[in-house]
This record gives C-alpha cells, sequence and structure tokens, in this order.
C-alpha cells in the first residue's frame, strides 16, 4: 500500500489507541494535518502551544493514558517546552509530536526552525528525530513503549516536513517493540521484600509515605490493602493525594512544607518509614538530616536512581510499587501492635487540626471555598489546580479518595498548568465534574484557553481565589522579606465576569461566605461551557502550617491551637 | 572525591554523545576527560568518560546513565584491574642545537617523531596518564607550541582470574 509518512503516523496512533490529540497547526505540519482531516482521531484546537500540552498531560493523568500532543516547528515547539519539563519532572506519559522543516533545510537556519530534539533533551525521558520515512512506525511505537513503561516520562519525536509528504510502500508491521538497551522493569528482588517485610512486623511505630508512583503503577489498592491490614498511618505527598483515601481513618493528609503538624510529627517519631514511589523531594524532607531521623527507611521506587539520590534508604527495593505491595503483602502481620503509636497521633490530630481564620468584609476564606467544593461533590470530582497558595489549598482542604482526582504540577510547579490541564481531564472523563482551583495570577497565564473550552462545549468551572496577589510569593515576602512586597501585588487585573463573558462563558463574582455555595452549584448545572468563577478571598490569608525553606519539618509555622 | 573511568556503551546513533554529556553536565557532574569511538560492533560506540567524584555522585553518575534509553551498558573501571591508555601529540620548539636533547627524551618514553619542520618537531606518544604528564614536563623546557590529548580509553584485562583490585 503507498502511503505517505503523515498517513503511516495517522495509521500509528491510531493503533496505539490514541483518541485525543490537542494541537496547534503551521507551516511545517500541513502534511500531517492534511493526515489529520480524514482521520477519526479527535483534534482540539488549542489557542496557544502550551495549552495543547498541559491538556495533553491533564488527560494523560486522568486516564493513566498516553497523552499526545502536536506543534509545528521553531515557535510552535519551543512553546511546547514548559509543557514538557513539567510533564518530565511529574512522571507523565506524553509523546510530543513536533514538525519540523525540511530535512534539506535542516541546520540552514530555516524559517521556523529550531533545534527541539536539542532544546528538550534534558527534560524529556527520550527524542528522535525521523529521518526517513521508513522509519515513521518503527520510531512512533518505540516512542509510546518509552513514554508508558518503567517510570513514565515525555517523548518528543521531530518530524521533518518533507519526512511527513513522502509516500513510501507502507505495510504495517505489529511485531513488539523490542530496544536492546531498554527493559520493562518485571519483578522484585524477594531478599529485600522479606526483609522489608521483617522490618515492618517488628515496628512499633511505622508510617507510609506514598508518592506519584503509586498513582502511575496503580497500586493504590494495594497500598490500601496494606495500610488496612497492618493499620499503618499513611501520608501522601502532593502527587499523592488520593493514592490513599484522604477519608480513611489512617490518613494523616500531606507531608512536607504545608503538610499537616500529625504527618510531619509522626515523620520524625517514626521508627520504620515505608516510602512507596516517592524521590524524597526537598519539598517534602525540608532539611534532609532532621527527615525520619529515627527510621528504618524502606524505599521502593522502579526508577533505581532515585535511590540513594537524596538520602540513603536501609532496604531500597527496585521495582514496580505495585509488584513490590503485591509480593509484600502477604508477609505482612494483620494488625500490628500500634495502639499506642495511634493514640500519640490522635493525640497530635486533636492538637493540631488544620485551621483558619474569618474573613473581612466582603471576602471570603479561601480555604472554605475548596471545604464547600468538597462538600457538593462529596470527594466524586477531579480538581486541578494551578500554582502557588491556590495549589496548597487544595490540597490541605479537599479530601482526595480515588488516585488520579487531583492533577497538579508539583516538581516544576508551572502556574498556568491547571485550566489547560483541565481540559483535558475533562476530555478523559466526562462524566467527572472538573473543578480548576486557581489564583489571580496563574489564571492569566493561559486564560487564553476559554476559546478552545467554548469551541469544543467543554464545561470545566474555574474558581479563582482572588487575592489580587501573587499571593504565596506575597507570603514568602511577608515571612522571610519583613513585608516588602516587591512587585507581587496584581491588583490591576481584567475583570474576570466580563472576560468569562467575552469568550461567551459563564461568568460570576462572588465575595460573600453564604454565595459560595450557591455559585458552586450553579456552575456544576452549566453543562455546555466554562464557567469562572470569580471568589474575592481574603488578600493576606496565608497557607499554613508552613515550614521555612531549608529547616526541619518539625519545625512549622502556625497551626497551632496554643499559639 | 577520587577519579573514576566509566565505560559507557551506546548505540552509535546521531545525538548519543549529546544526551551522555548533557546528562553530565545537568547533573552538576565534572568530566575529566571523555573519549569516543566505535567498537567491533559498528552499531555500538564506546565512550570512556573520566569523572571526579565520591562513591555516591558516581553511582548517581552510573544509574542516570542507564537511564538514557540509547545507553545499552555502564561500567565503572577504576576497581578493574585495566589497561589505559591516552595519546598525545606535541609539537615542541626544536632548533639545531637542541634537537639532540629531545630526540633522546623521545628515545627515553619511547615516543616517536612523526614530523620534522624547520624550527620544531611533533611528537606522538602513548601510554598512561603518568608517563603522558611526564613527558609534557620534560618538553616544557624547549617550549611547547601546541599539544593534544585524547582522553584516556581504557579496556580491563583479560579474564581467567580474579580480576577485581583487592
Amino acid at each position: 500500500m503507498k502511503l505517505k509518512g503523515a498517513d503511516i503516523l495517522m495509521h500509528c496512533l491510531q493503533r496505539e489507541g490514541v483518541e485525543v490529540v490537542f494541537g496547534y497547526p503551521g507551516g511545517a505540519v500541513l502534511p500531517i494535518y492534511d493526515a489529520l482531516y480524514d482521520s477519526p482521531i479527535k483534534h482540539i484546537l488549542v489557542r496557544h502551544e502550551q495549552g495543547a500540552v498541559h491538556a495533553a498531560d491533564g488527560y494523560a493523568r486522568a486516564s493513566g493514558k498516553v497523552g499526545v500532543c502536536l506543534a509545528t516547528s521553531g515557535p510552535g515547539a519551543t512553546n511546547l517546552v514548559t509543557g514538557i519539563a513539567t510533564a518530565n519532572m511529574d512522571s507523565v506519559p506524553l509523546v510530543c509530536l513536533t514538525g519540523q522543516v525540511a530535512s534539506t533545510l535542516i541546520g540552514k537556519d530555516a524559517f521556523q526552525e529550531a533545534d527541539i530534539t536539542g532544546i528538550s533533551l534534558p527534560i524529556t525521558k527520550h527524542g528522535y528525530q525521523v529521518q526517513r520515512t521508513e522509519d515513521v512506525e518503527r520510531i512512533i511505537k518505540e516512542a509510546f513503549f518509552v513514554a508508558r513503561t518503567n517510570r513514565p516520562g515525555p517523548v518528543l519525536v521531530d518530524l521533518p516536513k518533507d519526512v511527513m509528504a513522502r509516500e513510501i510502500d507502507f505495510e504495517a508491521n505489529d511485531a513488539e517493540v523490542k530496544i536492546r538497551s531498554y527493559r520493562v522493569m518485571k519483578g522484585v528482588n524477594s531478599g529485600q521484600i522479606i526483609a522489608a517485610a521483617e522490618a515492618i512486623n517488628k515496628a512499633q511505630r511505622p508510617v507510609i509515605y506514598a508518592g506519584g508512583g503509586v498513582i502511575a503503577s496503580n497500586a493504590a489498592e494495594e497500598l490500601r490493602q496494606m495500610a488496612e491490614k497492618c493499620r499503618i498511618p499513611v501520608t501522601t505527598t502532593l502527587m499523592g493525594m488520593g493514592a490513599f483515601p484522604g477519608t480513611s481513618y489512617l490518613s494523616l493528609g500531606m507531608l512536607g512544607m504545608h503538610g499537616t503538624r500529625y504527618a510531619n510529627y509522626a515523620i520524625g517519631e517514626c521508627d520504620v518509614l515505608i516510602a512507596v514511589g516517592v524521590r524524597f523531594d526537598d519539598r517534602v524532607t525540608g532539611k534532609l538530616e532532621t527527615f525520619a531521623p529515627h527510621a528504618r527507611v524502606i524505599h521502593i521506587d522502579i526508577d533505581a536512581a532515585e535511590i540513594g539520590k537524596n538520602t540513603a534508604a536501609h532496604i531500597p527495593i527496585v521495582g514496580e510499587a505495585r509488584e513490590a505491595l503485591q509480593a509484600l503483602l502477604p508477609r505482612l502481620k494483620t494488625q500490628l501492635e500500634l495502639t499506642e503509636w495511634h493514640q500519640i497521633i490522635a493525640k497530635w490530630k486533636d492538637e493540631f487540626p488544620l485551621r483558619y481564620g474569618s474573613p473581612s468584609e466582603g471576602r471570603i476564606m479561601p480555604q472554605h471555598i475548596v471545604e464547600t467544593i468538597y462538600d457538593l461533590t462529596r470527594g466524586d470530582a477531579i480538581i486541578t489546580t494551578e500554582v502557588g497558595q491556590n495549589q496548597m489549598w487544595a490540597a490541605q482542604y479537599y479530601f482526595y479518595n480515588e488516585p488520579r482526582s487531583f492533577i497538579s504540577s508539583g516538581g516544576l510547579g508551572t502556574m498556568g498548568y491547571g485550566f489547560p490541564a483541565a481540559i483535558g481531564a475533562k476530555l478523559a472523563c466526562p462524566e467527572k465534574t472538573v473543578f480548576d482551583i486557581a489564583g489571580d495570577g496563574s489564571i492569566q497565564m493561559n486564560i487564553q484557553e476559554l476559546g478552545t473550552a467554548m469551541q469544543y462545549k467543554i464545561p470545566v468551572i474555574i474558581c479563582i481565589l482572588n487575592n489580587q496577589y501573587l499571593g504565596m510569593v506575597r507570603q514568602w515576602q511577608e515571612l522571610f522579606h519583613q513585608g516588602r512586597y516587591s512587585y507581587t501585588d496584581m491588583s490591576h487585573q481584567p475583570d474576570f465576569v466580563k472576560l468569562a463573558e467575552a469568550y461567551g462563558a459563564v461568568g460570576m463574582r462572588v465575595n460573600r461566605t453564604e454565595d459560595v455555595r450557591e455559585a458552586l452549584q450553579e456552575a456544576m448545572q452549566v453543562t455546555d461551557r466554562p464557567v469562572i468563577i470569580d471568589f474575592w478571598v481574603e488578600r493576606e490569608a496565608g497557607v499554613y502550617p508552613m515550614v521555612p525553606p531549608g529547616e526541619s519539618i518539625l519545625n512549622m509555622l502556625g497551626g497551632d491551637l496554643n499559639e | 572525591m577520587s577519579k573514576h573511568i566509566i565505560a559507557v556503551t551506546v548505540e552509535n546513533l546521531p545525538g548519543v554523545l549529546t544526551r551522555v554529556t548533557t546528562l553530565i553536565r545537568r547533573r552538576g557532574y565534572n568530566i575529566d576527560s571523555l573519549a569516543v569511538g566505535a567498537t567491533e560492533d559498528p552499531s555500538v560506540s564506546r565512550m570512556t568518560v573520566v569523572v571526579e567524584g565520591d562513591d555516591i555522585i558516581i553511582e548517581q553518575v552510573t544509574k542516570q546513565l542507564y537511564k538514557l534509553i540509547d545507553v545499552i551498558k555502564v561500567v565503572d573501571l577504576t576497581k578493574e584491574h585495566l589497561v589505559e591508555r591516552e595519546l598525545v601529540l606535541i609539537k615542541v620548539k626544536a632548533d639545531h642545537n637542541v634537537r639532540p636533547d629531545i630526540v633522546q627524551i623521545v628515545d627515553i618514553f619511547r615516543a616517536r617523531i612523526v614530523d620534522i619542520g624547520r624550527t620544531s618537531l611533533i611528537v606522538e606518544a602513548t601510554g598512561d596518564k603518568r608517563k603522558i604528564d611526564a613527558l609534557e614536563d620534560a618538553f616544557r623546557p624547549f617550549g611547547i607550541l601546541e599539544l593534544v590529548r585524547t582522553g584516556k580509553v581504557a579496556m580491563v584485562r583479560g579474564t581467567g582470574e580474579d580480576n577485581r583490585r583487592k
């Protein structure tokens, strides 16, 4: 069969089960768009390529499938960079397709030429530039395979225009991918499993510290079984929200810089730390020397390079979280003797609950808004966030009971992520209500995607926690820079209600606590377009408790009822 | 901190060298020398990287390199019995009156003169790092006009007995 490179590409995407591609056309991708025109694959036309890659990322996180985005050469490709780095830091499987100038022009500084394979090299799991039409099939297959296996991540495939336009004799090859230098991780070391089980069975003050790896390997069920079987308290990282039911009596909530006091104290006192699918990030550990100082550390991760990268593990287990937990489960004693430990934790929970004050006139406490969203949805929604205070409040005041219900840029901390990610998540899970909990700063970074959401009738609800500040930076300036609010006041902003309406979306403004619930209920009734609710929140509300950067996670500011 | 010789076997594909060097730079490690070349298998290249670091750093370098898709094998050769060699070309100032002295040094070091100019000679030598350093020192008084070193390449000695350094 005679096929063009671009047709082969479509064939390959379909074979991978791709249902939707987020993209933006341009000169170098004309042959690909021409092939898309006849393809059953749905294409979502974004308003900026950054929106495309974040939407593909949100789609991937919500569905567990590989997200796909498409951009043209040069500026189209470079506009993907922030989104690729975001996905790379959070181990999200993406295939990013970029157009490239014709191979005869590569290296000649041609119009809209950029070395995107070079630029993206340190922020991708792998990358390809396809040199021959004959290689399209193999490379696309490999790209999907690499993106989704082992520790997932973004893979970039650069497609020169002539390679896509050229016609060749094509016969589909359904053979499995074989890369001699890349093997899919299988099994775990049974000796290490036995050692870990022994340590856990002897523990008196164990804690599970669970992260994004639990969600990526679909191990939430195994984790829950283990925690409940042994009655071990569980704290999750930001990336691990939903890996363990937030409403469980064993849940300690989030740990780290803005974690709960009881989670951090439990880390400080634990004798065995079971770290699953985590990387001991600085926002979690604070000062490393004082993180879990009394604990034997069991570290389960699929990426061998994570073991010992930030801190040494006593019992390292390299492997998929799910396989490791399955192997561990039958070796664990039911219901360890942990009554005393549970009593200590219960006391901390009583003494140091998450709490917040009351607002001034014409303002709402942002935490209350998040709590109300939880209350109305009973946790059965997908929450995406932007980055900053909005993100932390969304993590603290909502109980995530299911994996893939909390979608946020954890590692890179990308402002402008939440809204396009919400669009992707809604397309992946149309039956779910999707909220983007946003700040007034972040939302302005990718607000143009209102056009996309309108065009495809995607009803996501943007809740702007509007304090007219870049709130998290302002908070740090308040605490660590003597209140010198250097360029964090953003009080000049558009009228978000009118802005929404200009796009044809629904806009609402709420500045009284008693109106919060009704506004949210109204927004949840809208099924054919996005909604912006501009919540006027207490301007200088802070995220507490908080560990000052570089300090021990036991030294927390705020959240102490005795203060 | 000590120097480690790491042999990295990679797919012979465009961009692989960049991947390896970018990774080492991005993680903040320092390359002392790097030599790349083909192997007996034309689809495979071998890099010999000399990196300085303590055991923890070297373990990280090794693991991170392994994560690169095009990397087939990573071996820290430092603890093995090795043959290590480096090649150097030195253009040394050589007026007629000093030429005999230079030739004598070349003989002692079992180096070779590969080019004779009117006022200079090019000397080629191979050996381990110490020998090359010593040769460089010996020529310095005459005036070194140009010098180029390949960087170290290394190979584990033949097997059949316990190869690990005790």
